[in-house]
């Protein structure tokens, strides 16, 4: 039976309508639709994180979201974000401290990173790792990320 | 994998949440953390997601004379953003930390958990040691139930057709203390502990323990921390998980009950 809805999104800076079934999540949205194929779709029972996405400035996991309920939202993903250079912190210090490896979770793992780095506050640690403890990493053992975000923590209180 | 098909309405009011409700295979939408994921795994097969998102009278954290009313469309993020919440209802406050992560708390809600009565969720087991209220809302008017008769069974509430959690009132209490073990943070429960001290007493509840949160009457009766780990084993048989035997449930919740005692037993 059709059920599809005719919603409007604005994702990353650009107004989009489309008629979509209820039974859509917003991440196969993203990835179907719009060609958005950044945010990656792990389990799609909101444990692993890697459809981490960012709607009307906060985190949510894309797959624990219709893609209907985001009408009138504003979404960015890792594309925008990466475009705009607000997560270029992140990316090179990811970068320079191997924090990653296969690359599947580091789109969630940025959004989840730059969520507390750009909270402005300093954290532990403990702290760091609390706020990523919903988004697996099976490549580092998150050494090096927790190293990478505690870097730019870092340099962006000292900056 | 992918949810069934289904239609999807977002109510505007109460008034349209109620007619909407009725409808049949008619499922309510509010967070959506716990009812999307077991859509995707086509645990749920609704006719019809009633989003009540966009209800405006379900929001809302204030401070009336009963209580704290926090409305049922309280994220988990906006509790622990809550400077009333922190105040009035620290036990609240201490178990929105172990509610999953932040991407979930964003969306996650009170109602929700509370409508859901996931036995090893934390909002359950708060509102049992609480002994909290859960106002129910129907098109013909409201309806006050003690959080010790709205947990029937396993995932079964007291919520009759056409009605939905509107909100839960929390009672101010002397002292209280949240505690829990998961496997990761922010991960189900293994055990946790709800507990709190009022004038009447010490009420000790527990999620992870059963098919509903479940209360300790045994153990919150005795003075000593040996009587009361000994009474936990009459109070509690708590069902095997894929990781953990009922005995090693049984240990930790012991474990926990120590880690509270201090704060439950401090002389005032």
């Amino acid at each position: 039976m059709e059920h599809a809805l005719e919603t409007t999104l604005t994702v990353n800076g650009q107004r989009v309508t489309r008629r979509i079934e209820p039974r859509q999540h917003l991440v196969d949205f993203l990835r179907e639709e719009l060609g958005l194929t950044g945010s990656h779709i792990g389990c799609e029972h909101g444990v692993c994180g890697a459809c981490t996405i960012r709607v009307n400035g906060e985190i949510v996991r894309g797959c624990l979201m219709l893609a209907v309920q985001a009408d009138g939202c504003t979404v960015e993903t890792i594309e925008g974000l990466t475009d705009s250079k607000e997560l270029a912190p992140l990316q090179k210090a990811f970068h320079e401290h191997n924090a990653l490896q296969c690359g599947f979770c580091t789109p969630g793992m940025l959004l989840a990173a730059q969520d507390l780095v750009r909270a402005g506050k300093k954290c532990s640690r403990d702290e760091i790792r609390e706020h990523i403890s919903g988004n697996y990493c099976r490549c580092t053992g998150y050494q090096s990320i927790v190293d990478a975000i505690e870097e730019v923590m870092r340099t962006e209180t000292h900056g | 994998m992918k949810a069934p098909s289904f239609a999807y309405a977002r109510a505007k009011s109460l008034a349209e949440a109620f007619e909407l409700i009725e409808r049949p295979g008619a499922k309510i939408l509010a967070g959506g953390q716990s009812l999307i994921p077991s859509l995707n795994m086509r645990l749920a097969h609704p006719d019809l997601l009633v989003d009540i998102t966009g209800v405006g009278d379900l929001r809302g954290i204030e401070l009336k004379p009963s209580g704290l009313r926090i409305g049922a469309l309280a994220t988990h993020a906006q509790i622990e953003k809550s400077e009333l919440v922190a105040k009035h209802a620290p036990l609240l406050a201490e178990a929105v930390k172990h509610v999953a992560h932040p991407a979930i708390r964003n969306r996650g809600t009170i109602g929700g958990s509370l409508a859901l009565a996931d036995p090893a969720a934390e909002y359950p087991a708060v509102a049992l040691a609480l002994n909290a209220t859960i106002v129910l809302a129907h098109r013909r008017g409201e309806r006050r139930m003690s959080a010790e008769h709205f947990f029937k069974s396993l995932f079964e509430t007291d919520i009759r057709p056409g009605e939905l959690v509107a909100a839960v009132e929390l009672p101010k209490v002397e002292r209280s203390v949240f505690l829990e073990l998961a496997r990761r943070h922010g991960d189900y429960a293994i055990i946790g502990l709800a507990a709190v001290v009022s004038a009447s007493g010490k009420r000790i509840a527990f999620c992870g323990a059963g098919g509903t949160p479940v209360l300790a009457p045994l153990a919150a009766k005795e003075s000593t921390l040996e009587a009361a780990q000994r009474a936990l084993e009459k109070d509690l048989q708590p069902p095997a998980d894929l990781y953990h035997s009922s005995s090693t449930k049984l240990h930790l919740a012991k474990v926990l009950l120590s880690r509270a005692w201090n704060t439950l037993s401090k002389p005032h």
